[in-house]
Parts: C-alpha cells; sequence; structure tokens
C-alpha cells in the first residue's frame, strides 16, 4: 500500500478583494459575491511565482515526511504558470529543497488538473517500486484577464505531497482518471492570457468530468457520498464544488473544509491540491477523503484517500492551510494589484 | 387562393443543447414534423435562420438541410429576416401552398446560437450598421431606449416590466421544452443584474439552442394526414425602419400594428376575437409594446397588463403560454416557428398543463431588429 507521506501548502499573504476589482470595472460587487460566492483571492508577491510557491509547499511537505530529501527519486510540478517556457521549474525547486541530483524531474500541464496529473504519476512511480519517494507539486500564479470573470477568481498557492510506502499519513485507496477532448478553455502559445467558452466551460466540461470521475470512483470502490468525512472538488468558483458535491450526494459539512476558494480564490493546479491539504490539517485517523480535480481540456483525477494514525502526528509541524488563509494579510488597491500583475507597460 | 393548414409540428427542447449541431436539431425537429403528420415525402421547404454563418460559420442551409434530412432534390431555401425568419420562413411556406405551386411544404426555423460567437455583436448585425452599431448599440440597449420612452409617455414602471417575466416563467414552468422553465418572483426579477438600464437580466431572453418545424399542405388534403389540423387564417408581413431614431414615436411599434391589421383583414377578425397569442418578447418591454400594437390593450396602457392578469392563464387574452422567449429560449431563427406551434398546440386542445381552455382562434407574432420586421399569423382550430 502506497499514500501520502507528507503534504504542505503555500498561500501568499497578498490579496485583493472582489469589491476592489469589481469598483475598477464598474461592476455590481454583490452579483460578483453573490453569484460565484468569491470574496477575495490571494496575489503573487513580486519575488513570488510557481517556483517559490512549490519550494515553500515542498518545505512543509518533507517536514511532515520527516525524510531525508534526498531520498526523494522523483519530483513533478503541475502548472499553468511555469515562469519559464522552456527550463524546467523543477530543478530549481528541488536544488532548494535538497533533492537529487539522482531523481526524476518533469514539469507538467493539464490546465487545472495539472497539479494531481504530478500527484498521480509520483503515486504510481512508488507503487511500482521503482522510486521509494516521490514528490508531486501542484502550484500556480493563475491568469486571467482584465475585465474578465476570471480576474475574480484568478489566484496564487499550491501544495505538495510526498508519496511513499512506510510512515504513511494518508492511504491510497482507489484512483480514477476520466478525459475527452473538449476545448472550454485554453491560453495558446504566447498568449498572455488564456480564453474560454464561457457557459461552455460550466456543464459540458466541468461538471461532466468532475462528475464522471467522482461517480467512477465511488463504484470502483463501492463507497457511498456518505461513507466520507471530506470531499473536495477542483475550484474555480464557489459555486461550481458546491453544486457538484451536492450532486453526488455530500453534504455542507463535508465540503467546507475543503472550499476554501472563497477567500483564497482559484489557484488552477493547486486548487483541489490546497483545499485537499486544508481537509488533512483537521482530519482523523480512518476518515476517508475524496479528491476529484478538473484540468480544462478536459479532464479529472480522483483519488479516495484514508488517515492513518500517522497523520495527527504531523499535523502541527507545518503551517497550516487555514493560519495562512487567515493570518496575516496585505490588501492591494487594483492600482498595486495592476502592477504586480504586470498588467501595466513600462518602458525597459 | 387555397386554404392552408398546418398538419403537423415538432420541435427540439430550447437550451444550451451542447451536444446537438445545427444541421442535428434540423433533422430532429423536421423529422419530428413528417411523423407526427404520418408524411414521408414533401414537396419543398423554407428554413428560417437569422445568421448560420456567423454563429457557426454554415451557409447556404437550403440545400445542406434537404440533404441532411435524406431529401436532396426537393426545392429547399433559406430565408432571413433576422429574428423574425422564422415567422417569415412560415410565411413563405403558406404562400407556396396557398398559391397552388406546391402541395406539402415544411417550414422550418433554427438557430445555433452557443458554438463560440460573440452573441451580442451577431445579433447587432439586425440593427442599422450606419446609424445604430457604428455608434456602439447593442439589443439591450436599444430595447432600453424603447423601455424609457414607454416608461416616460405613459407612466409604466420598472415593475410592470418585471410582471411580464413572473407571469411567462410561471407559463414557462409549464413547458416540458423550455429552457428556463422556472418561477420567479418581482423581487428575484427587479434585483437581478442590471443588463442596460432600466432591463435587467430577469427582463432579457437568453441564448439558446433550437429548432421548430411545421408541415403544411392544402386544407382539403389535410385530413389524409390527421384529424385535427389548424388552418392559417391570416398572414401579414410588415416592415419598419431599421433605425429606433428614424421613428415616429420610439414607444410604438408600427410594423407590428401593420402586420397586425394586415392579419386580422385576410382573416377577418379583430383583436377581441383571439383567445391565445404568442407575441415577441425577446425583452419584456417588447411584449407591452407588442400587444399594444396588436390591439389587444389600447396604446400605452400596456404596462399594467401582466400585473393586473389580463395576459396570462385564465385572464382575458392570455400572451405568452408557451413561456414565452424568455422563459421558453430563444434561439433567433427558430423563434417564429415555435411560436406557431404553440398556437397549434393550443388549438388542438394539447397544451396539456398551460392549455387555454376552448380556445378556437390564435395569433403568432414574430419580429426582427427592435421592429424592423414584423409577420402575423391568425390560426384557427378545424
Amino acid at each position: 500500500m502506497a499514500g501520502i507521506v507528507g503534504y504542505g501548502a503555500y498561500i501568499p499573504r497578498k490579496r485583493i478583494k472582489a469589491d476592489e476589482i469589481a469598483r475598477q470595472w464598474g461592476k455590481n460587487p454583490e452579483t460578483i459575491k453573490r453569484g460565484l460566492l468569491l470574496q477575495e483571492k490571494s496575489v503573487p508577491g513580486f519575488d513570488e511565482d510557481t517556483i517559490t510557491i512549490s519550494v515553500a509547499a515542498g518545505r512543509s511537505a518533507i517536514a511532515r515526511a520527516g525524510i531525508d530529501p534526498q531520498k526523494i527519486g522523483a519530483l513533478y510540478i503541475g502548472s499553468e504558470s511555469h515562469p519559464y517556457a522552456v527550463k524546467p521549474s523543477g530543478t530549481v525547486a528541488a536544488e532548494a529543497l535538497g533533492i537529487g541530483p539522482e531523481v526524476h524531474i518533469a514539469d507538467f500541464e493539464f490546465a487545472c488538473k495539472a497539479g494531481t496529473e504530478a500527484m498521480f504519476v509520483a503515486l504510481g512511480l512508488v507503487e511500482a517500486g521503482r522510486v521509494d519517494y516521490a514528490m508531486g507539486i501542484g502550484a500556480d500564479t493563475s491568469q486571467g484577464a482584465p475585465d474578465d470573470a476570471l480576474e475574480f477568481s484568478a489566484s496564487a498557492g499550491g501544495a505538495a505531497f510526498v508519496f511513499g510506502r512506510d510512515g504513511i499519513v494518508a492511504e491510497v485507496v482507489e484512483t480514477y482518471s476520466y478525459t475527452s477532448d473538449t476545448a472550454d478553455f485554453w491560453r495558446r502559445e504566447g498568449e498572455f492570457y488564456p480564453r474560454h467558452g464561457g457557459r461552455f466551460t460550466g456543464e459540458p466540461a466541468y461538471f461532466k468530468h468532475v462528475l464522471a470521475a467522482s461517480r467512477a470512483i465511488l463504484e470502483k470502490t463501492g463507497l457511498k457520498a456518505e461513507d466520507f468525512a471530506y470531499a473536495v472538488f477542483h475550484m474555480p468558483n464557489g459555486k461550481f464544488p458546491l453544486s457538484a458535491g451536492k450532486q453526488l450526494g455530500f453534504k455542507k459539512e463535508q465540503l467546507e473544509t475543503g472550499w476554501i476558494v472563497p477567500t483564497m480564490g482559484n489557484t488552477y493546479s493547486g486548487s483541489s491540491p490546497t483545499g485537499l491539504a486544508a481537509i488533512l490539517d483537521v482530519a482523523k485517523p480512518d476518515d476517508l477523503i475524496l479528491i476529484t480535480s478538473f484540468g480544462s481540456g478536459a479532464g479529472s483525477d480522483s483519488f479516495v484517500l484514508k488517515a492513518t494514525k500517522r497523520l495527527p502526528e504531523v499535523q502541527g509541524l507545518a503551517p497550516t492551510v487555514r493560519s495562512m488563509l487567515d493570518g496575516p494579510r496585505q490588501y492591494m488597491t487594483y492600482g498595486e494589484y495592476a502592477k504586480f500583475r504586470e498588467k501595466i507597460i513600462v518602458n525597459e | 387562393m387555397r386554404e392552408v393548414a398546418i398538419i403537423g409540428a415538432g420541435m427540439t427542447r430550447f437550451g444550451e443543447l451542447w451536444n446537438q449541431s445545427l444541421r442535428q436539431m434540423f433533422v430532429e425537429a423536421a423529422a419530428e414534423a413528417l411523423n407526427d403528420a404520418g408524411a414521408d415525402r414533401i414537396d419543398s421547404m423554407y428554413v428560417g435562420c437569422m445568421s448560420g454563418g456567423q454563429f457557426t460559420g454554415q451557409e447556404h442551409l437550403g440545400p445542406l438541410m434537404a440533404d441532411q434530412f435524406g431529401m436532396a432534390g426537393v426545392a429547399s431555401v433559406h430565408v432571413e429576416s433576422a429574428c423574425a425568419s422564422g415567422g417569415v420562413a412560415l410565411r413563405q411556406a403558406f404562400i407556396e401552398v396557398a398559391s397552388g405551386m406546391s402541395d406539402l411544404v415544411l417550414a422550418v426555423g433554427i438557430e445555433k446560437m452557443t458554438d463560440g460567437a460573440d452573441v451580442t455583436n451577431v445579433l447587432a448585425t439586425a440593427a442599422d450598421q450606419e446609424l445604430e452599431v457604428y455608434y456602439g448599440v447593442t439589443f439591450p440597449g436599444l430595447y432600453a431606449m424603447i423601455a424609457r420612452a414607454h416608461m416616460q409617455a405613459y407612466g409604466t414602471t420598472e415593475e410592470d416590466l418585471a410582471w411580464v417575466s413572473v407571469k411567462n416563467h410561471r407559463h414557462g414552468a409549464k413547458n416540458e421544452k423550455a429552457q428556463f422553465p422556472s418561477e420567479f418572483t418581482v423581487e428575484q426579477v427587479m434585483s437581478s443584474s442590471m443588463v442596460a438600464e432600466p432591463l435587467r437580466l430577469l427582463h432579457c431572453s437568453p441564448v439558446s439552442d433550437g429548432a421548430a418545424a411545421v408541415l403544411l399542405c392544402p386544407l382539403d388534403q389535410a385530413k389524409d394526414y390527421t384529424d385535427k389540423p389548424v388552418k392559417i387564417v391570416g398572414s401579414s408581413l410588415a416592415t419598419g425602419s431599421l433605425a429606433l431614431a428614424d421613428r415616429e414615436d420610439p414607444a410604438f411599434l408600427d410594423s407590428v400594428q401593420k402586420s397586425g391589421e394586415g392579419a386580422y383583414k385576410m382573416a377577418g377578425v379583430g383583436p377581441r376575437d383571439i383567445q391565445v397569442a404568442e407575441v415577441h418578447d425577446c425583452f419584456s418591454i417588447a411584449e407591452i409594446c407588442c400587444i399594444e400594437a396588436l390591439g389587444f390593450v389600447e396604446r400605452g396602457k400596456g404596462g399594467p397588463a401582466a400585473r393586473e392578469g389580463f395576459t396570462a392563464i385564465g385572464g382575458c387574452i392570455p400572451v405568452n403560454t408557451s413561456g414565452g422567449l424568455k422563459a421558453k429560449g430563444h434561439p433567433v431563427g427558430a423563434t417564429g416557428v415555435a411560436q406557431a406551434i404553440e398556437i397549434f398546440r393550443q388549438l388542438r386542445g394539447e397544451a396539456g398543463a398551460r392549455q387555454v381552455e376552448n380556445a378556437r382562434l390564435g395569433l403568432a407574432q414574430n419580429m426582427g431588429g427592435s421592429g424592423a420586421s414584423s409577420v402575423v399569423h391568425i390560426f384557427q382550430g378545424v
């Protein structure tokens, strides 16, 4: 049996409120807050990117795993915002985390499910016995065009998971992936902001894949919604994951712990993984957890996890997701936000 | 002219039909209409569609749809009059049968709006490019100006507008083909997002996909196909200026009045004889203007009609029993034919929970743009 032996997350301190973005564009903030269930979102600082988020989350994961980073034989980072188009994020992160050089590294991309994709492959290598430990990370400094609905959600953060066979904090009971060619959201080479198909991103994309993957893993495991202590679904906004959860028979109490989007925003590849980290922060031994990601293009990965007796021993070894979400925050004006997100054109 | 009847009807559900293409929707509606009548051939057909070209990149719909339907070889042509394309397709089919040129003619309305096109801009091509669109005007903006003019001239209120949506959603909740078969309160309508003041989201018809088809034949052959044909006793098409600013009174739709008068004259009836009507409520203010122009209420008195129940099922003249464009959905080219189908069902007593009791005479009014074209048909149960 393989599973998660250590986990960690990171969310930047800088935030912008939905009211501030709405004010800038002459939109009604109540419509956004009520319609999308978004209050505020995290914003990366000048010195923060997918690599620094990965390193911060990775350090916490290694601390909780309590292992020598040299034993990590594979490191995969899934992101839509790798700082380089050519040159891996993983090599920089590995060096900073003390991993390697005897390590296999790759950067993954699958829109918002690149993070669970990295976790999926890391788990597979451990299960196969090819490496003792492997790390999968989902992290993003998400892009959203000015005056696009995405601007209210696209945020920064991520989570890292070390998989192994010894010292497991959450066993992986089952996995399931569901994928189809569905062009709901994309960003072409050289383009700065993603484009999307508006309402096409809903029913035929998000809901079709999230519901199909979740239903299939429930059937595969013979489990029912009520058997789970927690469930988390990819969070493009506040509404979609609650609606998906409800359709699958989950209750609010099972969803609210991982439903961190109202104040974090959508950290794209880091979204459902960070929600999972928030659940692992509080889960008790034997709790069953369902996570289903969604990546445009499109696909969903589902994992059923079961917390072990070791989990409560490691929860306090690194910052919790809630402590970063609710802790010290620095609120930005839209002008500062535009500067930080490089939306202002300046001379070289 | 020969007397003409509708002998069969078919339509898709209206809504965001992500898994159905333009041609698939066509075949579903057209096949249902032929099966409904038990017909295995047609002589000719008209395809009403506002902009297959801009919405999906597909033009030349006449032969395409005939071929897709297994009818390659028959006369088939695409007709366009913006959002009145469906009503105009029906009128062309009616004229062809009435003239004696053909016996079995299919009128189909169709639109695929959710294929990724910029819907607001595509729809705006039905406004005056030089006098309106060039300055940035969109249809919600044009109808908002009509609403403001009506409010100023007659004291119509935002609550009056909201009641049109409330009533049509009540009706639409009883229609299994409707895109939004759900009821709303006046408060919900009046607190929905502002689109173009004073029009809010729930004053506006949605973006929809759908197709609707009716099969026509001479009345004296109708009994070969159905026991319950519905006669088309009036048909009239009228035009007005494309640009709102060119009209004498922006709060009144002249083309709707002209098309109504033409149809009443042909049918030998008046507005008080109509027992059920479908009118073009692309925005809530449009229904208010249409019921005035059609003579259901006096000019300037359309505002309170929905609030007072005058136009609700059970009222004096039930309007938009299908839910109207607001609740049923508005795949623009399909709308005119779908309206005819609602009246067809009502006059045959097949409208289920939304049936208007003993309806014998019904009217459908379909318009293009901000009222630059309007087509009215009057139907009679046989």
